[in-house]
């Protein structure tokens, strides 16, 4: 599921800077509406199985204790 | 503002330690042409840029670009967190032990801390992205020069996932430096 997740983030900040300088581009901004779906729904998913994947309030922290700080960083996995 | 996402943008793996590697990769964290001089240049420049699309490009790579350092900063800190003192010394980490331990530090290949003068922000926009042009190629070359160096099959994969987007970097501050062009030749000065 992270590797999915890093493919379609990866599809959407590519899709980003391309619109940043082509922002009339009628196919790019659908295909960028379709991969924000995608996430969306992923993160979801992710967040219930795996704990929260963003901070600030952007991810349900579920049980009892702070999953946020339990979870492994990045550098650590 | 920025939400911090709990994952990297391309994967790590390392093959196992490798302090000598890290010596020359940690360049590309605090270096003249490394990620952190990339981000803070971008994020600081947007603000006097001239348009919606310039605004735009710096706000989002000076973004991209704090993720590269992430990338960078967990390919060392595999590479040397497991590391001996021996080892370090051998390695010719003598010097960043004595200063820092096995923490990360922001610095080149040959230990020079991190400095503002390795970037500028000149107020002109077409000095700025010209500028910035050539900070993707420098640090396009300088991941060559580490692929070159790195005997990591794992840690090069990396390293030319980042290259590939220094161009990519490159290629949109260039349609941007076009359109800032363009805007400036139609607008007539008397």
């Amino acid at each position: 599921m992270l590797k999915r997740m890093q493919e379609l983030g990866f599809v959407a900040v590519e899709l980003n800077l391309y619109l940043d300088t082509h922002p009339n581009d009628a196919k790019a901004l659908e295909q960028y509406n379709l991969i924000h779906h995608e996430i969306r729904q992923l993160q979801m998913k992710m967040d219930e199985q795996c704990g929260p994947s963003k901070g600030f309030g952007h991810s349900m922290n579920v049980g009892n204790t702070w999953q946020w700080a339990e979870q492994p960083w990045p550098w650590e996995m | 503002m920025w939400i911090y996402e709990k994952r990297l943008e391309y994967p790590v793996c390392v093959t196992g330690k490798n302090i000598r590697l890290a010596k020359w990769v940690i360049t590309q964290y605090g270096g003249p042409d490394g990620e952190l001089a990339a981000s803070l240049r971008y994020l600081n420049q947007r603000y006097s840029m001239p348009t919606e699309e310039t605004r735009a490009l710096l706000n989002d790579i000076g973004t991209e670009e704090l993720a590269h350092l992430e990338i960078v900063g967990t390919i060392v800190h595999k590479l040397t967190k497991d590391a001996s003192v021996e080892e370090l010394k051998a390695a010719g980490l003598g010097g960043h032990y004595a200063d820092h331990d096995r923490a990360l530090f922001y610095t080149d290949a040959t230990g020079n801390p991190w400095t503002a003068a390795y970037i500028q922000a000149k107020g002109d926009p077409i000095a700025d992205l010209t500028e910035d042009m050539a900070a993707e190629q420098k640090a396009r070359a300088t991941y060559n020069w580490l692929i070159n160096l790195s005997d990591d099959p794992l840690v090069t994969d990396v390293l030319r996932f980042l290259r590939e987007r220094e161009i990519v970097h490159f290629q949109r501050f260039g349609e941007a430096l076009n359109h800032v062009q363009e805007l400036f030749a139609t607008k007539k000065f008397y």
